[in-house]
């Protein structure tokens, strides 16, 4: 459990809180009575080896994957995502590893997947979407303007924008991003953060998964490491330094400023 | 020629492209037709001493043959895009029309009476929902179950096929019902001179709507717009076709005992040089004509299209999206059993009967008409018209080869060449535009 040292404010609602997750395929478990919080303006870096169960965790939340036990909260009312549909009606978006993009319709399309604006007769209004997708990319990257091309045409960068704005553009209060910045060069990755600081001035709650501590250390206001589908355990980046984050996530070990979980090692 | 004319050319030409915003693949695509038009007419002009092919009355039948896998091949795209893969379309186009046959010749007569009125429509009904019943059952396993289309749609084939016989122990089931007939063509079944000309000029204006409707719509929203130039050409064009088409449809007169029959029938005195009557359009090629609009509107304009073309680009994403992906595959092959109905009306209709092997290897033609209009399998890429053309292009193998007397064997070599070149051409022209 966490203790009031490592919540960053007590007493108040967290925007979601998992609890005692548990998934398995087949036999292993991918991801073993995990919890964790999230609260309104926060960043939290969920850290952790490949198939340390942090992306399936996540996958959890947005509804991509069911969890075989544990309950999901959000605004201390219990939630039921089964799938990704449930999870964006309370708001959860994902921006995915591998950006979950359409790539063979172009950026409109992708934005509006699912949530297509019609016109009175029901069709699809191609033309709105495009003119809201201009607006929304206009922000985001002002450089994109290939609005007619499949996705598949597009630098990794320009692919990123375009799973980003999705992400933001249906007033999401609760952001998923898995590695958002594994693609991206030195430029764009320092735009995502600076994203990351306008999103959080907003009271959008950001979980950032990475297997890079230098990812996402400076950005994260808390730290979640995870080890063989367990949470280590977790602490505010203040407490802690980059070293005893690195010996959590690869020994799994516990340092003082941080909250122990069950995963943590106990010799 | 110089290296730098050649560049001017090249760029010219690109710049046409840009600027009417044709896709090349479907100017390939008319190439290849006109090709095979021209090289029968003309093989069957200096081989056999008579270019039968680019003649009213063979373009006339071409259009009916035409029908049926145009109407099924429209569906196929969807199949095909989700990458999927129906091969039960053949046998499930004789079963349904085995179906409506038992149904139009020994179940209604003994109830409404020979030749009632409602029995065609009645039985129409009856085969698209058998099909579209059959389809989503499909659907349902491949979904639902996780069965791969390949092995339920494989089944399919030999299933109902055999089931098809099982319903009149492989008799055929004819004659069918008069007005149902119709549906398959011949001289009645035709809308005439007149009906053609005013439907030719509907389609020469819906044309032009589009267009500006079109110009409007980018105008709106502050959009580049084609050059006018480009418009005029394209409304040109179109109408052109359209023009062209009607004028050679009713280039095709009614044979002279039919003729004879007719104006006995209705009290008409042949005159001495004979009569003409043109056939116009035939009902089964209008039928198909509203399948492509309709599907094409499908495609492009609504939800169910979107999701269509997002779940073959990439069905993980489709499905992180809140798409129901299990749901859409079992629509998707339950629209490709309705549309099985619809070309088995017009198959049946055409044959005035249901025989055992009608809709044998349809499967095979419906894919290949599919794959040479463009559609990928590896998903995510496919058009309408593309197929509508792609069947043309088949039916216009087939029955060229049938005009200039190629036998039976090589025309089964001729196609199955074809569908394989077509899908090497296909991977070709994506390397190369990617």
């Amino acid at each position: 459990m966490a203790t009031t040292e490592n919540t960053p404010s007590a007493g108040k609602t967290p925007l979601v809180e998992l609890k005692n997750i548990s998934i398995s395929f087949g036999g292993v478990h991918a991801v073993e009575k995990a919890s964790c919080e999230l609260y309104p303006g926060e960043v939290v870096g969920l850290l952790g080896h490949n198939g340390a169960g942090k992306s399936t965790l996540i996958k959890i939340l947005s509804g991509a994957y069911t969890r075989d036990s544990g309950t999901i909260y959000v605004d201390g009312q219990e939630a039921t995502i089964n799938n990704p549909r449930h999870a964006k009606d309370y708001g959860i978006e994902t921006i995915y590893q591998t950006l979950a993009l359409a790539d063979n319709v172009d950026a409109a399309a992708n934005l509006y997947l699912g949530r297509e604006l019609l016109t009175r007769w029901g069709t699809l209004d191609d033309a709105a979407m495009e003119a809201e997708t201009r607006k929304v990319m206009n922000r985001l990257n002002p450089n994109f303007s290939r609005f007619k091309d499949p996705v598949k045409q597009l630098s990794g960068g320009q692919r990123q924008s375009v799973a980003i704005a999705r992400a933001i553009h249906f007033n999401a209060r609760i952001l998923i991003m898995d590695e958002p910045t594994a693609a991206l060069g030195p430029a764009e990755t320092e735009q995502v953060g600076q994203l990351i600081h306008q999103l959080k001035d907003d009271g959008i709650g950001i979980f950032l998964i990475s297997h890079d501590i230098h990812d996402v250390f400076d950005l994260a206001d808390r730290v979640v490491v995870m080890k063989n589908g367990a949470v280590v355990g977790s602490a505010r980046t203040g407490n802690v330094t980059k070293d005893e984050v690195l010996g959590m996530i690869i020994l799994g070990k516990c340092p003082a400023g941080a909250t122990p979980g069950p995963g943590a090692s106990t010799d | 020629m110089s290296d730098e004319q050649k560049d001017f050319q090249e760029s010219a030409m690109i710049r046409f492209l840009r600027a009417t915003e044709v896709d090349t693949r479907l100017l390939g695509m008319i190439g290849a037709l006109l090709l095979i038009w021209v090289g029968f007419h003309l093989y069957g002009h200096f081989v056999n001493g008579y270019g039968a092919f680019l003649t009213p009355r063979n373009l006339w039948n071409l259009s009916v043959q035409t029908s049926s896998i145009a109407v099924m091949a429209t569906g196929m795209v969807l199949v095909i895009v989700t990458r999927h893969i129906d091969l039960s379309v053949g046998s499930l186009l004789g079963f349904t029309a085995m179906i409506m046959g038992v149904m139009q010749v020994w179940v209604l007569p003994k109830f409404l009476g020979l030749g009632h009125p409602m029995i065609w429509a009645i039985t129409v009904v009856v085969g698209i929902a058998f099909g579209t019943l059959v389809g989503a059952f499909q659907g349902f396993l491949i979904a639902y179950l996780n069965i791969p289309a390949f092995i339920v749609t494989l089944g399919g084939l030999l299933i109902w096929r055999g089931a098809s016989y099982l319903v009149a122990r492989g008799e055929t089931i004819a004659p069918v019902d008069q007005t149902f007939s119709l549906i398959g063509g011949g001289p009645y079944g035709t809308i005439g001179a007149t009906g053609s000309w005013i439907l030719g000029v509907v389609v020469c204006i819906g044309i032009i709507f589009m267009l500006i409707s079109g110009r409007r719509q980018r105008m709106r929203f502050g959009f580049p717009t084609r050059p006018m130039w480009a418009e005029c050409l394209i409304g040109g064009v179109g109408s052109a076709v359209v023009i062209g088409a009607v004028m050679v449809m009713n280039a095709y007169p009614w044979p002279k005992g039919i003729i004879k029959r007719y104006a006995a029938a209705n009290n008409i005195e042949v005159p001495e040089g004979g009569m003409f009557i043109s056939h116009g359009f035939a009902i089964p090629i209008l039928v198909a004509i509203a399948v492509g609009i309709a599907m094409t509107f499908l495609a492009t304009r609504t939800r169910f299209g979107r999701y269509v073309f997002a779940i073959g680009g990439n069905p993980e994403a489709a499905e992180l999206a809140g798409i129901n992906t299990k749901k859409m595959t079992m629509l998707i092959f339950a629209l490709m059993g309705a549309l099985t109905g619809v070309a088995a009306v017009i198959a049946s209709a055409r044959l005035k009967s249901a025989t055992l092997a009608l809709g044998q290897f349809d499967e095979l033609y419906v894919i290949a008409a599919a794959v040479i209009g463009g559609t990928s399998f590896a998903g995510g890429i496919g058009t309408i018209y593309g197929a509508i053309l792609g069947a043309l292009v088949m039916q216009s193998l087939q029955s060229g080869m049938v005009l200039i007397g190629f036998d039976a064997a090589i025309q089964q070599m001729v196609v199955g060449g074809v569908l394989v070149l077509a899908v090497y051409l296909d991977n070709l022209y994506r390397r190369n535009s990617a």
